[in-house]
């Protein structure tokens, strides 16, 4: 992976330095929290409902074996022995205290991590495909692109005061695990006719309270160009974007109002006269950058060893069928470890469970470790002959579970347990379907399936794109849950469509309950999913499933 | 035109450690929600108000939250203020474990 150039490693000590002073000057009484606020605001420091919660970015969702012990370490030193991973492939620390900070910060700066640019209104952590580098289905992989956006946006002096922030996902393949569609701008790679890499650029998906899917403004363009094209939309965007109206502000709104075909023209226009200003130094950036990110070197070794167990062992078999994916080398395998035990909170690890994994990646998994935006840990490289081993460690751990794609898999925001913004609780909901239809033993029938709860309308937890999406609203005064249905954040991305009327806290779950009931009622057969199925069957059956049952009597 | 004052108590969070805590009638933070002066004067609410902003190197963000009276002091009306008072629901953290003694 990267390494910090001297560059990177001063400007990010400065950083450090500059915040700790500023955290002086807040405690002794020279700042007030008008003047402190933007300043802790852009090294990650909120205050929430409880606690100050630091956000440390993890580019592109990498992080190293060392990174993630050190994680483990602050986790233990000044929070409360755990973290929070999340959908944008970031570590929330719930717990810091604010004379901790700069320590923290120092901690980070000691594993070439830091929390800049993980709020305010610029260019946040470049998301990822979390199967960079591994996956069959790669054309390439994203994640040297992805860091040289990191430095070009780290601190870019026309970027840093934009009208809000704006968040950049990139995949290098045609299957979409990055939700590229929505953010403000997605990078999607593809070939064109003559075979050479290049992107399909969309800007303006986005989700929050006016959803909306990207629109594609190129349909290839050559990888070299990709960066004065990033800044012209950038550019674009820092002149029309709307700074009147904090819910007008994202590209999202300026694309809609601006309309598709005279934002291109603007977009092109401005990448006129950029493109000949780069001189081609970021390419040749782009080129040492690529080095850090060569494939390992893979082993040649039997698998026997992996089909025995395969045929031999239920639990390894049911754990192989849903948290491996294929790998580019067939030896090899994808591994991810689920952070959604039944019951748990998604995206939590505990200290010791950092540790161990970063353990694993170094023994089984050439040492590098990616965080997803579906809240879990991913090991991209495992060896198939080594995957027995791998699962019993992990089992031992509790970060054995065989559920990744299914019910439980379920990405879920901080919600009001922690999040100031949040108009209700999302990880207890999250935590109830889980043990739910845990206990009922439907997770395997339902088969393949994504619930994604947000505990309000910002929608961290991308309940759009969610096969069942949850939004927990405050009706007054009590908390009422929305359902969403048909959502999804692949290449077909679309945003789910409500149901009607919410649901109170206790209903919530047999809402759902009634939904998924129906949908195995109907199937055409059991390979039909979920989504599959509403897609054929529309939201009908599922509306009655609902709301004529007498148990739906108090849904308001 | 304006509604009816509804009673309220100061509440914000400390500084230092980021803990919510209300403002008491003799002028203390107090950790605890049944310990915060309840107000039912409006002009009253704005000077404390006030008070508790003005103290810059102790508290963050405070603000009126409404109240009601209880048994043992003034008990939250809303879920968000209760969430506030304990902490979150998938952890012992927070004031449910701090104030356990």
């Amino acid at each position: 992976m990267y390494s910090y150039s001297d560059f990177d490693e001063g400007f990010v000590r400065s950083r450090v330095a500059q915040f700790t002073q500023q955290v002086e000057r807040r405690l002794d009484g020279s700042l007030t929290e008008d003047e402190f606020r933007p300043l802790r605001l852009m090294n990650g420091l909120y205050l929430q409902l409880h606690a100050y919660m630091l956000r440390v970015a993890i580019p592109y969702g990498t992080v190293s074996p060392r990174q993630m012990r050190q994680l483990a370490y602050i986790a233990d030193t000044w929070d409360k022995g755990y973290g929070h991973f999340t959908t944008r492939q970031n570590i929330q620390f719930n717990w810091p205290k604010l004379p901790d900070v700069p320590a923290i910060l120092s901690a980070l700066a000691d594993v070439e991590m830091h929390a800049i640019q993980t709020s305010g209104n610029c260019v946040r952590n470049v998301t990822a495909d979390h199967f960079a580098g591994a996956a069959a289905d790669e054309i390439a992989d994203p994640r040297p692109y992805a860091e040289l956006l990191r430095q070009w946006s780290t601190d870019h002096p026309e970027f840093q005061f934009l009208p809000r922030k704006f968040k950049i996902a990139i995949t290098g393949s045609p299957n979409d695990r990055a939700v590229t569609k929505a953010h403000d701008i997605g990078l999607r790679m593809v070939r064109n006719a003559a075979g050479e890499p290049g992107f399909e650029v969309m800007v303006g998906g986005g989700l929050g309270r006016t959803p909306m899917i990207g629109v594609t403004v190129r349909e290839f363009l050559p990888e070299a160009d990709l960066l004065p094209y990033v800044e012209a939309v950038l550019s674009v965007y820092n002149t029309l974007g709307r700074r009147d109206n904090k819910y007008k502000a994202r590209i999202k709104i300026t694309v809609h109002e601006t309309g598709k075909e005279a934002i291109t023209e603007m977009i092109e226009a401005r990448f006129a006269e950029l493109r000949p200003l780069f001189g081609g130094n970021d390419q040749k950036l782009l080129a040492e950058i690529r080095e850090a990110f060569a494939p390992p070197a893979f082993r040649n070794a039997p698998v026997d060893a992996y089909d025995a167990f395969y045929q031999a062992d239920p639990v390894f078999r049911a754990w192989a069928d849903t948290n491996l994916t294929a790998h580019r080398n067939a030896q090899y395998a994808i591994v991810t470890i689920s952070l959604k035990a039944h019951g748990q909170t998604p995206g939590d690890a505990s200290s010791d469970q950092m540790r161990l994994i970063a353990d694993l990646a170094e023994k089984y998994g050439h040492s590098d470790l990616r965080i997803s935006h579906e809240q879990n840990v991913i090991l991209p490289h495992v060896h198939k002959s080594d995957l027995p081993t791998l699962h019993a460690a992990l089992t031992q751990a509790g970060l054995g579970t065989a559920n990744v794609g299914l019910l439980s898999d379920i990405i879920a925001c901080p919600g009001m347990d922690y999040c100031a913004l949040a108009t209700a609780r999302s990880i207890p909901v999250a935590q109830e379907l889980a043990t739910h239809f845990e206990a009922l033993k439907l997770e395997h029938e339902i088969g393949p399936l994504k619930i994604k709860i947000s505990g309000c309308i910002n929608a961290c937890g991308h309940h759009h794109v969610g096969h069942i999406g949850i939004l927990g609203l405050d009706r007054a005064g009590v908390e009422n849950y929305q359902i969403t249905l048909g959502g999804d954040g692949t290449e077909d991305a679309v945003i789910g469509e409500k149901t009607g009327p919410g649901f109170a806290y206790t209903e919530i779950v047999p809402a759902i309950e009634r939904i998924l009931r129906a949908y195995l009622d109907l199937r055409t057969e059991p390979a039909e999913t979920f989504l599959q199925a509403f897609k054929r069957v529309g939201m009908e059956p599922f509306k009655q499933a609902l709301y004529d049952s007498e148990d739906a009597q108090d849904a308001a | 035109m304006s509604r009816r004052f509804t009673p309220k108590v100061v509440t914000a969070n400390r500084l230092r450690e980021g803990d919510v805590v209300y403002l008491t009638a003799d002028d203390q933070w107090s950790a605890f929600h049944h310990e915060a002066e309840l107000i039912e004067d409006e002009a009253h609410a704005q000077m404390r108000l006030l008070h508790a902003s003005a103290q810059k190197l102790l508290v963050v963000g405070a603000y009126l939250a409404d109240a009601k009276p209880g048994l043992n002091g003034p008990e939250p009306t809303h879920f968000r203020e209760e969430f506030r008072t304990r902490g979150p629901s998938n952890y012992n953290h927070g004031k449910q474990a701090d104030l356990a003694n």
